[in-house]
C-alpha cells in the first residue's frame, strides 16, 4: 500500500520461525497453530483490505492460560504479537506483521453467564456483538451498541475499538455498556478490571482499554450490561432542499430536548445510489435526507413524532413520511443500511472515511468536500450519523486506474484535516489503526502523543503488542521516561506566589 | 507551607514544573469539598485551582460544555438549568456528609472523583460524559486528550483515565463534558413497607421492564424518615424514578403500578418532594449527621448487596440504605470502628465489588486503606501508570494509597 511504513521485521525472529511454530504447538496443541502460507491467507488483512501481510504464524488459543503462555513466551523472546477478533476493523487494527504472531481469539466463542436480575451477560471475547443480543432476546433484552458489522464483529474487538453504531446517540458507545473485562498483559499477567458492579476502584483502566486498539492487552472475557427492548420504534423520513436545512432540523430536534434512538442523514449522491439499489422509495429531488427513529413506549413515540414533524416543517422539509408499520420503518432504513454496497455498485471501489465534527459545521464541511472532490477529480457520497456528528464520506475511485488509490487516500486525508480544523476529530468509531496513524499529528502535538505512548509503556514497555498501529512514530519507553527538568530556568525560580 | 493560586493554565504549568524540578509534593485543590476523602496528605505546598475558573464554551444545540477546571459546579448547573439542560450523571455533593456546607465543589473535582448519582444506572458517571481534557502531568508537561465531540476514538482515552484519579496523575486545567436535556417531568413511585430482600426483587422487576426506570433506591425502615424533610414518614420506601415527557411518564408509572401491584402499598410522589428525595439519596443525607461515625460507599452487583449487608449485621452494628437497584450500598458503622477487613471480606464473598471509606476520622483514614485494595498484578500496573504520569510522585502523593 502507498507509502505505509511498518516496523522493520526482526531478523532474529524471522530466522527462528520454525522453532517458534514448534513451541506454539506445544502451548496450543491440536489445530490451534496455522503456519502454511495458503492457510494463513485468510488472515492476511482485516476490513481494510487495501493492506495485506502474511503473519509469522497464526495461533488460535482456547484458554486464558494458553493466551497467557503465548504472550509470556513472546515477551521473553522479544517477539511481536498482533491480536485479532473477527477481523472486521476498518482501520487496519488487525493487520498482521511479517515477524509477529497473529493471536486470533475466535475460539473464545462462548457466552459464560446470563444474569437477568443484574441485567448482565458475561461473554468470551470471540462472541459476536449480535450473538449477545441473540442470547437474551427471548426474554426481551438486547445489547445496545450496534456497529453495522454486528453480525460478524466480536465483542472483544468492540472493546478494542470502542465500537459505536446507529443507536449510540441515545444508548452510548461500547465504553458506556461494558462493566468489566479480564485481560492478559504482554508479560502474561492476567488482570481483571471491573465486574458486575459499577465503576471499578482505582484508575479507570477499563476506560483506557476500551478503544486502545489491541496495543495494551488481550481481552479474554467481557461483562456487558443488557437493556430491555423498547416497546415500540417508529421512524420519520424527511427530505430537505439543502443540507443546511437538514442540519438545522437536527439541531432543533436536540434543542427541543429530544434524543432520538437514531438520527441519520444522507446527501444526494448517497440517496440516489441507495434508491437505485434497494428502491426504498426515497425522494430523489432533495439534497439531504434525514431518518429520525424514536423508540420507547408507544405513547411517547407518538408524542415525539408530532414534535419532530413540526420541527421538520419549520425547517422547510419538502417531504416527510412517518412509518405506519414495522415493515415501513424497516423500509426507511433499508436504503441507509445498504448505502455502502449501493455506492459499491456505482463505483469500482470506495474508500470509507470516519471523521466527527461539531454538527453545526456540517454545511461548511460538505462544501469543503465538494471543493476537494473537484480538486481530486473523484466523487464522494456522504452518510452521516447526524445526531452525534460522525461523518462517513465514501470516496469513489477505481483501484485499477494507476494513481487513483493514492489520490483517494490524499482526498481522505484532506477531509480528515478539515474535520480537525472545524473542531472535530480524525475518527469517530473506526479507529486509528494503520489507516489514520500518520495523521495523528494533525490532532495531537508531540507532548500529547508522548503521554499516550507512556500509557503504552506501563502496559507493554517493549512495544511488542500490535506495534505500528495508532502511533506515527514509536519512541523507546526509556527515552519517554526521561524527565527533562530545567532547574532554575522556570519562570518562578524563587517559589512563585500568584 | 505555600499556597500557589493559579488563575491560568500557564501559571498551573509553571507551578507543577517548578515542583517537579524541586521534587516537592503538591496538594491539588479545587474547593476542598472532598478533602476529607482519602488518606490525609502531608504536603508542604498546595496548588489551589479555585481561581482557574470560567465556562469557555457552551453550545446547547451541540450538547457540549467546556470549562476551566476550577469552575464551580454550582455555576455550571445553574447555567445548564437556564437552558433546560443538565449533567445527566447527577454529581453528588459530598459537603453535607463530610460536615461541610452544601453547593461547593469544582467541575475538575467532579471528574477527578468520578462523581455520579442515582441516575448512574441509566446515565452513567462523570467518566461516561467526559469528552476531552487539558491537563498538566507530574512531569510538568501540558497535554490534551479527547475533543469536543461525542463520538471520538482518536488515540487513548486519557480523559477517562482522569476519572477517579483524585489528582494523582495530572492537574486538570480544562474539561469538556457532554450535556443533555433535562427531563420535562419526573415522578417517583414508592412501594412501602418492604424488607430488603423483597425490595431488591421489586427493583429488579422494575428495571427489567420496559418502563425505563432511571433510578431505583431502597430506604429501609427509619432511614426513610431522613430524606425530603421527613415527608415519606419512617416506613420503608422502595423508590422508582421515571423521567421524560409527560404522557410517557404517566404511561410508564401506570405500567409499573400494574407490575408491582402485589408487592406492597404504592404511592406516587412528584414535584419538589420527588426532586428533594433523590437529591438527599444522592448526597447520602440519611448519614449526614454531623458525626464522625465511619461511612462506607460500596458498589456490588445489585442482587447481591443486601445479602452482604445481612451477613455484616451478624457481626457489626450498621445502618444501611441502597441506591442503584441495590448495587450501591451506603453503610454507617454505629460503633465507630470501620471494620474494613470484615466488610471487604464479605464483599468478596458475595460476588465482589469495592468499598470506599468516604467518611472517617483522620486516624482511621491514615490506618485503613480508604480505597479498595487491588489485586497484585493490577496494583503493579496502576503503580507503573502513576510513574509514567508523575515519576517524582509530586501530585497528591499517597492520597489513593
Amino acid at each position: 500500500m502507498s507509502g505505509l511504513l511498518m516496523p522493520k521485521p526482526d531478523d532474529a525472529t524471522m530466522r527462528r520461525r520454525d522453532e517458534i511454530v514448534a513451541d506454539m504447538r506445544i502451548i496450543v496443541p491440536g489445530e490451534g497453530v496455522v503456519d502454511a502460507a495458503n492457510s494463513m491467507r485468510a488472515f492476511e488483512s482485516d476490513g481494510l483490505t487495501a493492506y495485506r501481510q502474511l503473519p509469522l504464524v497464526v495461533v488460535l488459543p482456547e484458554t486464558v492460560a494458553q493466551v497467557s503462555r503465548v504472550l509470556k513466551y513472546c515477551n521473553d523472546r522479544n517477539i511481536r504479537v498482533v491480536p485479532r477478533g473477527s477481523g472486521t476493523s476498518l482501520s487496519g487494527g488487525a493487520l498482521p506483521l511479517e515477524d509477529a504472531v497473529l493471536l486470533v481469539m475466535s475460539r473464545f466463542n462462548r457466552i459464560l453467564e446470563i444474569d437477568f436480575p443484574n441485567r448482565i451477560v458475561v461473554a468470551q471475547p470471540g462472541v459476536t456483538n449480535l450473538g449477545i443480543t441473540t442470547a437474551v432476546e427471548q426474554e426481551g433484552f438486547y445489547y445496545a451498541p450496534d456497529p453495522s458489522s454486528q453480525i460478524a464483529c466480536s465483542i472483544g474487538g468492540n472493546v478494542a475499538e470502542n465500537s459505536g453504531g446507529v443507536h449510540c446517540l441515545k444508548y452510548g458507545l461500547t465504553a458506556n455498556n461494558v462493566l468489566g473485562i479480564e485481560m492478559v498483559l504482554m508479560n502474561g499477567e492476567v488482570v481483571r478490571l471491573g465486574g458486575k458492579h459499577l465503576d471499578a476502584e482505582g484508575y479507570d483502566l477499563l476506560g483506557v482499554m476500551t478503544g486502545s486498539e489491541g496495543l495494551l492487552g488481550v481481552v479474554t472475557e467481557v461483562t456487558v450490561r443488557i437493556l430491555k427492548k423498547p416497546e415500540t420504534a417508529r421512524a420519520l423520513l424527511i427530505g430537505f432542499p439543502t443540507s443546511e436545512q437538514g442540519g438545522q432540523c437536527v439541531a432543533d430536534i436536540i434543542g427541543a430536548g429530544i434524543i432520538p434512538g437514531g438520527m441519520e442523514m444522507m446527501d444526494r449522491p448517497a440517496i440516489h445510489a441507495a434508491e437505485d439499489f434497494v428502491h426504498a422509495g426515497y425522494p430523489l429531488d432533495v439534497e439531504a435526507l434525514l431518518i429520525v427513529e424514536l423508540d420507547g413506549p408507544g405513547v411517547e413515540v407518538d408524542h415525539l413524532i408530532g414534535l419532530v414533524e413540526a420541527i421538520a416543517y419549520r425547517n422547510g422539509s419538502t417531504t416527510c413520511r412517518i412509518s405506519q408499520s414495522e415493515q415501513e420503518r424497516l423500509s426507511f432504513w433499508a436504503g441507509r443500511k445498504a448505502a455502502f454496497p449501493a455506492v459499491g455498485r456505482i463505483s469500482p471501489d470506495y474508500y470509507c472515511m470516519d471523521g466527527t465534527i461539531p454538527r453545526k459545521e456540517l454545511p461548511r464541511v460538505l462544501h469543503g468536500m465538494r471543493e476537494l472532490s473537484e480538486k481530486y477529480g473523484l466523487g464522494v457520497a456522504n452518510v452521516f450519523h447526524a445526531g452525534d456528528g460522525n461523518l462517513h464520506p465514501l470516496i469513489l475511485y477505481d483501484a485499477n486506474v494507476p494513481g487513483e488509490l493514492d489520490k483517494a487516500e490524499s482526498f481522505g486525508a484532506d477531509i480528515l484535516r478539515l474535520c480537525v480544523k472545524v473542531g472535530g476529530v480524525l475518527t469517530g468509531e473506526h479507529g486509528v489503526g494503520v489507516e489514520k496513524r500518520d495523521l495523528m499529528p494533525e490532532m495531537f502535538n508531540q507532548i500529547d502523543l508522548d503521554q499516550q505512548m507512556r500509557v503504552k509503556c506501563a502496559f507493554d514497555p517493549n512495544h511488542l503488542l500490535n506495534p505500528g498501529k495508532v502511533f506515527p512514530q514509536l519512541r523507546r519507553c526509556a527515552e519517554l521516561g526521561r524527565m527533562h527538568v530545567h532547574r532554575g530556568q522556570t519562570a518562578f525560580p524563587d517559589i512563585p506566589r500568584f | 507551607m505555600t499556597t500557589f493560586t493559579a488563575a491560568t493554565t500557564a501559571e498551573t504549568l509553571a507551578t507543577v514544573a517548578w515542583a517537579a524540578a524541586e521534587e516537592t509534593p503538591l496538594e491539588i485543590l479545587g474547593h476542598g469539598s472532598k478533602r476529607g476523602i482519602g488518606r490525609p496528605l502531608q504536603t508542604e505546598h498546595t496548588l489551589d485551582l479555585s481561581k482557574l475558573s470560567g465556562v469557555t464554551l457552551y453550545e446547547p444545540a451541540e450538547l457540549v460544555l467546556s470549562a476551566k477546571s476550577g469552575t464551580p459546579l454550582a455555576e455550571i448547573e445553574t447555567l445548564l438549568a437556564e437552558n433546560g439542560q443538565q449533567l445527566a450523571f447527577e454529581p453528588l455533593d459530598y459537603g453535607p456528609l463530610l460536615g461541610d456546607e452544601k453547593g461547593k465543589g469544582t467541575i475538575g473535582g467532579v471528574l477527578a472523583a468520578n462523581l455520579c448519582g442515582p441516575r448512574r444506572l441509566k446515565a452513567g458517571a462523570a467518566r461516561d460524559h467526559i469528552l476531552g481534557i487539558a491537563a498538566v502531568s507530574g512531569r510538568g508537561e501540558a497535554f490534551k486528550s479527547g475533543g469536543r465531540v461525542v463520538k471520538n476514538v482518536t488515540g487513548y482515552d486519557l480523559s477517562k483515565l482522569m476519572a477517579n484519579s483524585w489528582g494523582t496523575l495530572a492537574v486538570l486545567t480544562d474539561v469538556t463534558f457532554k450535556v443533555l436535556p433535562a427531563a420535562e417531568t419526573e415522578v417517583t413511585l414508592a412501594v412501602r413497607g418492604l424488607l430488603d430482600d423483597h425490595a431488591v426483587a421489586a427493583m429488579a422487576l422494575a428495571l427489567g421492564s420496559s418502563a425505563e426506570v432511571s433510578s431505583a433506591a431502597h430506604l429501609p425502615e427509619r432511614v426513610a424518615a431522613r430524606v425530603a424533610g421527613g415527608s415519606l414518614g419512617s416506613t420503608a420506601a422502595t423508590l422508582l424514578r421515571v423521567e421524560g415527557f409527560g404522557p410517557s411518564v404517566a404511561y410508564r408509572i401506570a405500567a409499573l403500578k400494574d407490575l408491582l401491584g402485589n408487592a406492597g402499598p404504592l404511592e406516587e410522589i412528584s414535584g419538589e418532594i420527588s426532586h428533594s428525595l433523590w437529591r438527599d439519596i444522592r448526597d447520602c443525607a440519611p448519614f449526614a449527621d454531623g458525626l464522625e461515625k465511619p461511612v462506607w460507599r460500596v458498589s456490588m452487583a445489585p442482587a447481591q448487596g443486601h445479602q452482604m449487608v445481612l451477613a455484616l449485621r451478624m457481626q457489626a452494628a450498621v445502618d444501611a440504605f441502597y441506591d442503584w437497584q441495590g448495587g450501591l450500598i451506603w453503610l454507617r458503622m454505629e460503633h465507630g470502628d470501620p471494620e474494613a477487613d470484615l466488610l471487604r471480606g464479605l464483599v468478596r464473598q458475595y460476588g465482589g465489588g469495592h468499598a470506599t471509606l468516604v467518611r472517617a476520622a483522620p486516624s482511621h483514614r491514615a490506618a485503613v486503606p480508604v480505597f479498595e485494595p487491588q489485586a497484585p498484578h493490577l496494583a503493579a500496573l496502576s503503580a507503573r501508570l502513576k510513574a509514567e504520569f508523575d515519576p517524582k510522585a509530586i501530585l497528591n502523593p499517597g492520597r489513593m494509597a
